[in-house]
């Protein structure tokens, strides 16, 4: 006589959050890592476009000193910008996206670990460096300690805000464009903010307002963002 | 008669066939009701001469221009939560109107200000939040058009309008968060701080332009409506 069969239960994966954002987090780190050329590209533009403003506007010491911030935190958002267009579009286009998505993994967390990995491979090089770009402007060393951190705060919010926009603009026509009209006037409230902790700072008052504002800005970025990211992807994918 | 009746594309078009001329009266009526009273009626600011008369365009422009942005919203969560398709046509309809006031606030604000200010543009927190609502507007169509399908870009811009919402309180409460040229609001619910026929003018002339875009977002939709459903047999039936 047959065994009433116990209802055996799949052995159905089970999703978390933690387990989802490491391994989309390693996975393009490693991608980032075997193709260096994309971060050194976005550091070099970074680089090249900040030395251009001084040729541009005059070299004047207290002119550059008095730009030096903007310039840097407008170089950061552009050089942020650039790697944007193919966070999701490489992985939207060999299918890749649709497979991550039907996972157990809860998609704001494989979704967060993407954005994490492309601020570490972009945003965080470009925090790393502006202490020398700032040194070029002859900026003094508190303006260039809070510009660094204003850029560590603001940066990925960038990430964030740009993800979103790149995930809406999925098989879209006129990618790049589209992307920089959508992204850009996003941008505009991390760039007042990062702006005015450095020269707050250069003019001897306080930068912790604005040091606040862009740290409150990156909670709330955080964890709304990949949510409305997720939402993004869904249609891109229906 | 049922909730939902209106929202089948092809009793909405017939309701706003109907609907946009009578929008359109109101909107003439009152817009020349308002001029009356703005430009011949309502006595000279004892501060600012004869050009604080553009205040009868300006304000009720900046007003439509973050009210139709929000209504443009709504619509993006009912196209989201409930997939209707004539709720993004709504939508896609409201933005070319919200754009042109935006353009127009900040135009007229750009003539009011070199006599007040000495300026054409400044970058005060006002301003620049609403040349972001432009750019905002601007990327909501580019992005609801980018698409072969229709229905894609339907809900790409819609939840593109929704991440946006977050701006409008920005220029709203700028003049009060930060201290800028922008003078703050002369009209609030407890009370104004100007003559009341200066106060009617403008109310009058800010119903004229909410006729005006709930009448012009009515005539586009249903143009979008008999481009969207010109293979169905009611939209053959009509030619």
């Amino acid at each position: 006589m047959n065994v009433a069969a116990e209802p055996q239960a799949i052995d159905a994966p089970q999703g978390s959050f933690g387990a989802g954002f490491a391994w989309a987090f390693t996975r393009d780190l490693m991608l980032a890592r075997r193709h260096p050329g994309e971060t050194v590209l976005v550091v070099s533009f970074y680089a090249l476009v900040a030395s251009l403003f001084p040729l541009g506007v005059g070299a004047e010491p207290q002119l550059l000193a008095r730009i030096g911030p903007g310039i840097i935190w407008v170089c950061a958002l552009l050089a942020a910008f650039l790697s944007l267009p193919s966070l999701f579009a490489t992985d939207f286009a060999d299918g890749m996206l649709e497979q991550m998505a039907l996972s157990p993994q809860p998609m704001p967390s494989w979704i967060a670990g993407k954005i994490a990995a492309h601020w570490m491979a972009s945003g965080l090089p470009l925090t790393v460096l502006s202490p020398l770009l700032g040194l070029q402007y002859g900026l003094d060393g508190a303006t260039l300690g809070t510009l660094a951190m204003a850029l560590a705060l603001g940066t990925p919010v960038l990430s964030l805000l740009g993800a979103a926009c790149s995930a809406l603009t999925l098989g879209a026509r006129g990618g790049g464009m589209l992307l920089a009209l959508l992204a850009l006037p996003l941008f505009v409230p991390v760039l007042i903010f990062g702006a005015g902790a450095a020269d707050a700072a250069a003019s001897g008052l306080s930068a912790a307002p604005h040091l606040s504002l862009l740290g409150a800005g990156l909670i709330l970025a955080a964890m709304a963002v990949p949510f409305a990211i997720a939402a993004a992807i869904r249609i891109a994918l229906d | 008669m049922n909730f939902y009746f209106f929202a089948s594309p092809a009793t909405f078009f017939r309701l706003a066939g109907a609907m946009a001329p009578l929008l359109f009266v109101a909107a003439l009526a009152s817009g020349l009701a308002g001029l009356y009273l703005g430009l011949f009626v309502a006595p000279t600011d004892a501060q600012q001469g004869e050009v604080y008369r553009v205040i009868f365009i300006h304000v009720p422009a900046a007003w439509m221009s973050m009210f139709i942005y929000f209504v443009m919203a709504c619509y993006g969560v009912m196209t989201l939560a409930f997939n209707t398709r004539l709720s993004a046509m709504m939508a896609r309809a409201l933005a070319p109107t919200g754009a042109l006031f935006t353009f127009v606030a900040l135009w007229t604000g750009a003539f009011w200000g070199r006599p007040t200010w000495g300026t054409y543009w400044v970058w005060d927190a006002r301003l620049t939040s609403e040349l972001v609502l432009f750019f905002l507007y601007l990327g909501f169509m580019a992005l609801a058009n980018a698409f072969e399908d229709p229905r894609r870009g339907d809900r790409a811009s819609a939840l593109l309008a929704i991440i946006g919402v977050v701006n409008l309180p920005i220029i709203y409460f700028s003049v009060q968060w930060w201290n800028t040229l922008h003078q703050g609001s002369s009209v609030s619910f407890k009370g104004t701080s100007m003559h009341v026929t200066m106060l009617w003018g403008m109310l009058l002339m800010a119903f004229s332009f909410w006729m005006y875009a709930a009448g012009a977002a009515l005539v586009r939709c249903r143009t979008l409506i008999l481009n969207r459903e010109r293979r169905t047999r009611w939209v053959r039936a009509l030619s």
